[in-house]
C-alpha cells in the first residue's frame, strides 16, 4: 500500500513547553487509524500541524504520489490538496441551513469569481441530498444547523467533509457528548469512508476504537508510544503504565 | 435548475417598486417638475439620503455580511466625489475664465485660459499652477473611470496589505480608521493638490447646463441616485444569494473553518472590500453634486463611524435593513440638528436638540445593539411570521416605512 501522508521527526514547542516531541507518522491512501493517548498528548497539535494551523520547528510533512511538502502551504491549500477535518468542539455554520452547509463544502472551484458565478446544477443539489441521506440528516435539509442536536451537528460536520471528498480525513473525537446509538451510527460512517480513502480518528473511548477495529497510534507527551492492534498496543507495558492504568 | 433571481429575492422586487414609486412621488410633487409641494433643497436632501443608502448597503456587504467591521467606507466615499468634483469645478470655472475673456481684443490662448483657471480654483491655497493630479480634469470620461479607479485601487492594496497579515476584529477596524485619518489629514494640507480644507465647491453647477434650473437638475439627480440604489440593491442580493454569500457569511462567523474547508479568506475578503469600496465610490459620485461642495473634513473617521451606527440600528446582514437604517437615521439626525425639532424646557434646563441629538443617537445605539440586535430590519421578521407563509404581495415593502417617515419629516 502507497503511503498518503508521511509526517518525520517533527517538533513543535508553545512558550517553552515541548507539544510535540520528535513525532513521526505515516498511513497510506485506504486506510483507518485511531490515535488515542492522555489528554494533552499532543493529538489535536498534531492534526493542527498536518493543516497548516500551527506551523512545526522542525520536521517533514510530505504529502501524495508527488511528495509535496505541505510546510509550504497554507491552510486553505492544504484544504484543496485533499485533506479535510474534522474539529473537537462540532464546528458548522450555525446561521445557515444543513443544506447551504453541504453546498459549501461540496467538492468545486474555490475561487471568489467561481463561486460567485456559481449555479447550482441539478447534479449538485442531488449530491446533497444523498450525503444528507447518509447522515441522516436528509428531513433536515431546510432547517439552520444551529437548531440541531449536539449529535446531527457531528454529523453534519461529518458530512461537510465526505462533501469535500478528501483524500485523507482528519477527525477529532467525533464521538464526545454522544449517546450509544449515535455513536454505532458515527463508527459505521467512518469505515464506510475509510473504505476509498485515509482516516484517521484521533477518540478516548476505548469501546469506540474496539468498534472501528483498525490499527492504533499511541501518542504520549508528544510522540508516538506504540503501535499496531488495539489488543498489541493495550497489552503493552508503556501503555498500560501512562495511559491505561490510571 | 435554480429558480429565477426575483423568485429568490422578493424583497427585492418589492423594494425596486417602492424605490420607484417613491421617487415618481417626489418628483410630481417637487418645485421643478410638478405641484411645487417640496422644495428643491428638499428634494436635494432625499437624493443625498438615497446615497448614503447605498454606501450603507455596502457597508452591509463587507460588515454586516463579511464580518470586517471598516471604518475607511467614508474615504472610498469621499475620493468617489473628489474624482468627480475636480471635472465639476475645473470645467466649471473654464467656461466662467473664457466668457470673462470673451470681450479681451485678443482672443485668449490655451496658456492664459490655463493660467486663469488656475488662479481661480488654486487663489484660496495661494497658488496659480494647475497640480499634476488635474491631470485629466477636462475629461469627463477620464474622471468618471477615475471615480471606481482611485478608490478601488486603494482599498486593492490597503486589503491585500491587512489581509495578507491575517488582521482581524479590532485591529482591522484601527486600521482602516488610520486609513482614513491619513487621508484626510493629507488633504486638508495646502499643497494636496485638492484646495485644502477649502475643498472643492460649486459641485451643483453642471458645466453646459446653464440654462438648466436647480429645480430640475436636483430631480434628474433624484432619479440618478435612485437608479444607482436599485442597481446596488440588486447587484447587493446577487452577490449575498447565492454560493458567494455562504461563504462570506461563513467567514464571518468562523474564518478558520471556512480555510480549512479550501477557501482562500483572504481573497474573499479583499473581494468584497474592493467591490464595497467601488460602491461606496460611486454613492459619493452622485451625493457631492447634489451637496454643492466637498472637504476633507467629509472624510474624517467619525462619518464611517456614523454609518455603522446606521447599519447597526437598521438591521445588519440583511440589506433592506441597511437602507432603512440610513435613511431614517440620517433623516432623523437633519431634522434634529437643523434646529426644527422643538427644544424641551425642563425648568432648570432646557434640552436643545442640537447638542443633545448626538448622546440620544449613541444611547439608541448601544440599546438596539444590547436590546434589538436585529435592528428596525428586525420587525419585518414579526411581520413575515405573523402573514407568514404567503409573503407575496404584502404591500407594506421592507422600505415604505422608512420613506414615509422621511415625508413625516419635512
Ligand atoms: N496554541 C497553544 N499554545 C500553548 N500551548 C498549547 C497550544 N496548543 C496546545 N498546547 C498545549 O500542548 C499540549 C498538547 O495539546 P493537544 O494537542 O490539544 O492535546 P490533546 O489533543 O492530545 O489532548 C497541551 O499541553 C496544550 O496545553
Ligand atoms: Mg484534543
Amino acid at each position: 500500500m502507497s503511503t498518503l501522508l508521511e509526517v518525520s521527526g517533527i517538533s513543535v514547542t508553545f512558550d517553552g513547553f515541548r507539544a510535540i516531541n520528535n513525532l513521526s507518522f505515516q498511513i497510506g491512501s485506504a486506510e483507518l487509524r485511531a490515535i488515542i493517548g492522555p489528554n494533552g498528548a499532543g493529538k489535536t497539535t498534531f492534526m493542527d500541524i498536518v493543516t497548516g494551523k500551527t506551523r512545526p520547528d522542525e520536521g517533514r510533512v510530505i504529502w501524495g504520489e508527488k511528495s509535496e511538502n505541505l510546510l509550504k502551504l497554507n491552510e486553505s491549500q492544504i484544504a484543496r490538496k485533499g485533506i479535510g477535518r474534522k474539529f473537537q468542539r462540532p464546528t458548522v455554520f450555525e446561521d445557515q441551513t444543513v443544506f447551504e452547509n453541504l453546498l459549501m463544502a461540496l467538492k468545486k472551484a474555490r475561487s471568489p469569481f467561481d463561486v460567485l458565478f456559481y449555479r447550482r446544477s441539478g447534479h449538485d443539489r442531488d449530491k446533497v441530498e444523498e450525503l444528507a441521506e447518509e447522515i441522516g440528516l436528509k428531513d433536515e435539509l431546510q432547517r439552520k444547523s444551529g437548531e440541531l442536536a449536539h449529535g446531527q451537528k457531528q454529523w453534519l460536520e461529518i458530512g461537510m467533509l465526505l462533501a469535500q471528498e478528501p483524500r485523507l480525513l482528519l477527525v477529532d473525537e467525533p464521538a464526545a457528548g454522544m449517546s450509544p446509538v449515535e455513536r454505532e451510527h458515527t463508527t459505521n460512517l467512518l469505515v464506510e469512508a475509510a473504505k476509498t480513502r485515509a482516516v484517521v480518528v484521533v477518540e478516548h473511548d476505548m469501546e469506540f476504537v474496539r468498534r472501528l477495529n483498525c490499527k492504533v497510534t499511541v501518542f504520549h507527551e508528544g510522540s508516538v508510544l506504540a503501535e499496531g492492534s488495539l489488543d498489541h498496543v493495550t497489552a503493552n507495558q508503556d501503555v498500560i503504565d501512562v495511559y491505561l492504568g490510571r | 435548475m435554480e429558480r429565477s433571481f426575483f423568485a429568490r429575492n422578493p424583497s427585492a422586487l418589492i423594494f425596486i417598486a417602492c424605490l420607484a414609486g417613491f421617487t415618481l412621488l417626489i418628483t410630481v410633487l417637487a418645485e421643478g417638475f410638478g405641484a411645487d409641494v417640496i422644495s428643491t433643497s428638499m428634494v436635494k436632501t432625499l437624493g443625498k439620503t438615497l446615497c448614503l443608502c447605498l454606501i450603507a448597503i455596502a457597508m452591509d456587504l463587507v460588515w454586516g455580511y463579511c464580518g470586517i467591521l471598516s471604518l475607511g467606507h467614508f474615504a472610498f466615499f469621499g475620493l468617489g466625489g473628489y474624482m468627480l468634483g475636480m471635472w465639476l469645478m475645473f470645467e466649471r470655472t473654464k467656461e466662467i475664465v473664457v466668457s470673462s475673456m470673451a470681450n479681451a481684443p485678443l482672443p485668449p490662448t490655451a496658456q492664459e485660459i490655463r493660467d486663469g483657471i488656475g488662479t481661480q480654483i488654486f487663489g484660496v491655497v495661494g497658488g496659480s499652477e494647475i497640480p499634476g493630479i488635474w491631470l485629466f480634469a477636462d475629461s469627463l470620461f477620464a474622471q468618471l473611470a477615475l471615480v471606481v479607479l482611485v478608490p478601488g485601487l486603494l482599498a486593492l492594496v490597503f486589503g491585500w496589505l491587512a489581509f495578507r497579515s491575517r488582521v482581524t476584529g479590532v485591529y482591522l477596524s484601527i486600521l482602516t480608521q488610520a486609513m482614513t485619518l491619513a487621508l484626510a489629514l493629507y488633504l486638508f494640507q495646502n499643497d494636496s493638490g485638492l484646495r485644502g480644507n477649502n475643498g472643492l465647491s460649486g459641485l451643483q453647477n453642471l458645466p453646459g447646463a446653464d440654462a438648466i434650473p436647480q429645480s430640475t437638475m436636483s430631480i434628474w439627480f433624484l432619479w440618478a441616485s435612485a437608479a444607482a440604489l436599485a442597481l446596488g440593491y440588486l447587484l447587493a442580493a446577487w452577490i449575498v444569494g447565492g454560493k458567494f454569500g455562504s461563504v462570506i457569511r461563513g467567514i464571518r462567523d468562523d474564518e478558520a473553518r471556512v480555510r480549512f474547508l479550501g477557501y482562500n479568506v483572504e481573497g474573499y475578503k479583499l473581494f468584497i472590500f474592493t467591490v464595497t469600496a467601488v460602491i461606496a465610490a460611486i454613492a459619493g459620485a452622485l451625493y457631492y453634486p447634489q451637496a454643492g461642495i466637498i472637504n476633507p473634513a467629509e472624510i474624517a473617521p467619525i462619518a464611517s463611524i456614523y454609518l455603522a451606527v446606521w447599519v447597526a440600528i437598521g438591521g445588519r446582514g440583511r440589506i433592506y435593513g441597511a437602507v432603512i437604517g440610513a435613511a431614517f437615521v440620517s433623516l432623523v439626525s437633519t431634522w434634529f440638528t437643523g434646529g426644527q425639532a422643538p427644544d424641551i424646557p425642563l425648568g432648570f434646563y432646557t434640552i436643545k436638540w442640537v447638542d443633545w441629538w448626538l448622546i440620544l443617537l449613541g444611547l439608541s445605539f448601544v440599546a438596539v445593539t444590547l436590546f434589538a440586535p436585529k435592528g428596525i430590519g428586525g420587525l419585518f421578521d414579526l411581520i413575515e411570521g405573523r402573514i407568514a407563509p404567503n409573503r407575496h404581495g404584502a404591500d407594506l415593502g421592507p422600505d415604505m416605512s422608512a420613506l414615509r417617515e422621511k415625508e413625516a419629516s419635512e
